[in-house]
């Protein structure tokens, strides 16, 4: 399965990355290396064998529904690139 | 006179309570070999101020939030960013007075097996500088060998405890996946990250486990300990059950003086009174790292998604939203977070899920499946921790497989969510070779009382050449 150009800016399109010219020539060659090594795993037969997400049988942890101390406005807002009042603020939409 | 190279945490502790050295001493010691050595090893990104009190100096992994302390994680694209609150570990360490020396340098989002991918420029190995120190806690390894900090947090998702402890000649714990809290690491393979500790001695490597271990309410992932942590005495290793899995052990591409050290304090083990036979995990290695490096470029992209610009970290200048998105993603991301996002997001795009993720969790079952059974012959397993000792920087930066094979022997384990201790057992080249122990879940007691007894029988100085007086 060898990754194609178009295929690949479809790929950073998704992951929202605006790859430069040397970078998409650089990634097509590595991409396809590694996507061939990991394949690897094909080789199994492996239907009858279910799958793991996670490595500890813990389920369904609950928690009483209270409120707790948590991060004022100010310091959730303290890192923000931009803020008007006590909101982050992004440049205006465009097309996602 | 503060020797801050042979200092463990043990004798630190011993010292502050007879007073015989003062909290402000011991810190100022160890920012005065931070002076001295640092701008040679590049171990710190950020070096803190006295915060006072008279508990250990400790260094944190960059990658573990602190409150009104830079967090980078080794990307630019947190170059500005301070949490505002702590993470679960560095809460419970300050709870036992512990104080933060600086954070450590890393491979970018802990992305890599020898800092070399850091933003900030490599660290370097305290046993010889023109090599690499391991990664991604390389910063944390070459603080605690050089004296630089008594010990350190570090994060392990596929190796990046382990194998720079063992090519620094550090003790370093991955503990079993759920036991040490997730809450203000920043996130690379969730189902596979774990904070741990990088230390001198199994016996503080233990101490500090204990510190940072137990359920967090903080994250859902995280269970009690079901025994406390035990510190390791001096005791034989009667009764002792060891596996020497052939595929860990014989693999090409494992250097001679590594196989002939490790295969050196297998003896001991058995010296020891360890019963110790051979064993095999058919599976596990030859499709571990396959399935590891689909597992965790999947979760990457994912956890990687939430850098975006919007609410904290780097903002590319745009327009347009979408446009500053993209921007800022290339602007802030280095080669190798861009190369595991791309892999991941394919990976997990529609139409080659169950192909890749799906079959890859499969993969993972069966490496688990692999690892319980030879648990129930055998207490614990051995190999080398690294196939091979530190390697010159830049060997292996063009090539993102061969980089990727560092941690070949490591990744199996973490898959299964298993505890691992690497401890120092020899020299190969003038350079540490370390020898893993790998554990059933919840075996650290057993795993810190091997690598005690093997510690003491190997009489290791971890010490570097070059620098001991």
């Amino acid at each position: 399965m060898a990754i194609d150009r178009e295929q690949l800016l479809h790929v950073a399109h998704l992951a929202r990355l605006e790859l430069r010219e040397d970078e998409l020539e650089r990634l097509e060659g590595q991409l396809n290396d590694i996507l061939a090594a990991v394949s690897k795993v094909s080789e199994l037969d492996l239907s009858g064998v279910p799958p793991t997400s996670h490595p500890l049988d813990v389920v369904n942890v609950w928690e009483d529904d209270e409120p707790k101390a948590c991060l004022s406005v100010e310091e959730a807002l303290a890192n923000a690139p931009e803020r008007e009042g006590d909101f982050f603020k992004v440049p205006p939409g465009g097309a996602a | 006179m503060i020797d801050t190279l042979r200092l463990t945490a043990e004798e630190a502790k011993r010292l502050l309570e007879v007073r015989e050295i003062s909290g402000a001493e011991l810190f100022a010691a160890y920012l005065e070999a931070i002076g001295v050595r640092d701008e040679e090893l590049h171990c710190y990104l950020h070096v803190c101020d006295d915060p006072g009190g008279d508990g250990i100096p400790i260094a944190v992994k960059d990658v573990i939030g602190t409150k009104g302390i830079p967090t980078t994680a080794g990307s630019r694209i947190l170059e500005n960013y301070v949490p505002v609150y702590d993470s679960t570990v560095v809460e419970r360490c300050k709870g036992h007075g512990l104080r933060v020396l600086g954070k450590t340098n890393t491979d970018e989002f802990a992305m890599g097996s020898s800092t070399e991918n850091s933003a900030y420029g490599p660290s370097h190995n305290p046993w010889d500088p023109a090599r690499v120190p391991g990664g991604s806690g390389g910063g944390s390894a070459a603080a605690v060998s050089g004296g630089l900090a008594p010990w350190a947090l570090g994060s392990d998702t596929g190796g990046s405890i382990k194998q720079p402890s063992a090519l620094c000649g550090n003790v370093g714990l991955r503990p079993t996946y759920g036991t040490v809290s997730r809450y203000g690491i920043v996130a690379l393979a969730s189902s596979l990250d774990q904070v741990g500790p990088v230390a001198r001695t199994v016996r503080d490597c233990a101490y500090l486990y204990s510190i940072i271990a137990g359920r967090d309410a903080h994250d859902t992932t995280t269970v009690e300990l079901p025994r406390p942590v035990v510190l390791p005495e001096d005791e034989n290793l009667r009764g002792i059950r060891i596996g020497v899995p052939q595929e860990l052990n014989e693999t090409e591409g494992i250097e001679p003086g590594v196989s002939a050290a490790v295969r050196a304090a297998i003896a001991k083990l058995e010296g020891l009174g360890a019963d110790v036979a051979e064993c095999s995990l058919p599976l596990s290695v030859e499709y571990g790292m396959p399935c590891y490096y689909l597992i965790m470029p999947a979760e990457a992209s994912s956890n990687l998604a939430r850098y975006d610009g919007v609410r904290y970290g780097h903002r590319a200048a745009a327009a347009e939203r979408l446009e500053m998105y993209e921007q800022t993603r290339e602007q802030g991301f280095g080669d190798e977070p861009k190369r595991r996002i791309m892999v991941g997001t394919y990976a997990l795009s529609a139409g080659y899920y169950d192909a890749y993720y799906g079959q890859a969790q499969k993969v993972r079952t069966v490496i688990k499946g692999e690892h319980d059974a030879l648990f129930e012959t055998f207490d614990a397993l051995v190999s080398p921790t690294s196939p091979t000792v530190a390697f010159p920087l830049g060997a292996r930066t063009a090539d993102p497989i061969a980089m990727y094979l560092s941690d070949l022997l490591t990744i199996p384990s973490c898959m299964a969510g298993l505890p691992g201790l690497s401890i120092p057992c020899g020299l190969s080249d003038g350079l540490p070779v370390g020898l893993q122990l790998i554990g059933p879940q919840f075996a650290e007691n057993t795993l810190f009382r091997i690598g005690h007894a093997l510690e003491q029988e190997i009489g290791f100085d971890p010490v570097p050449e070059r620098l001991r007086a």
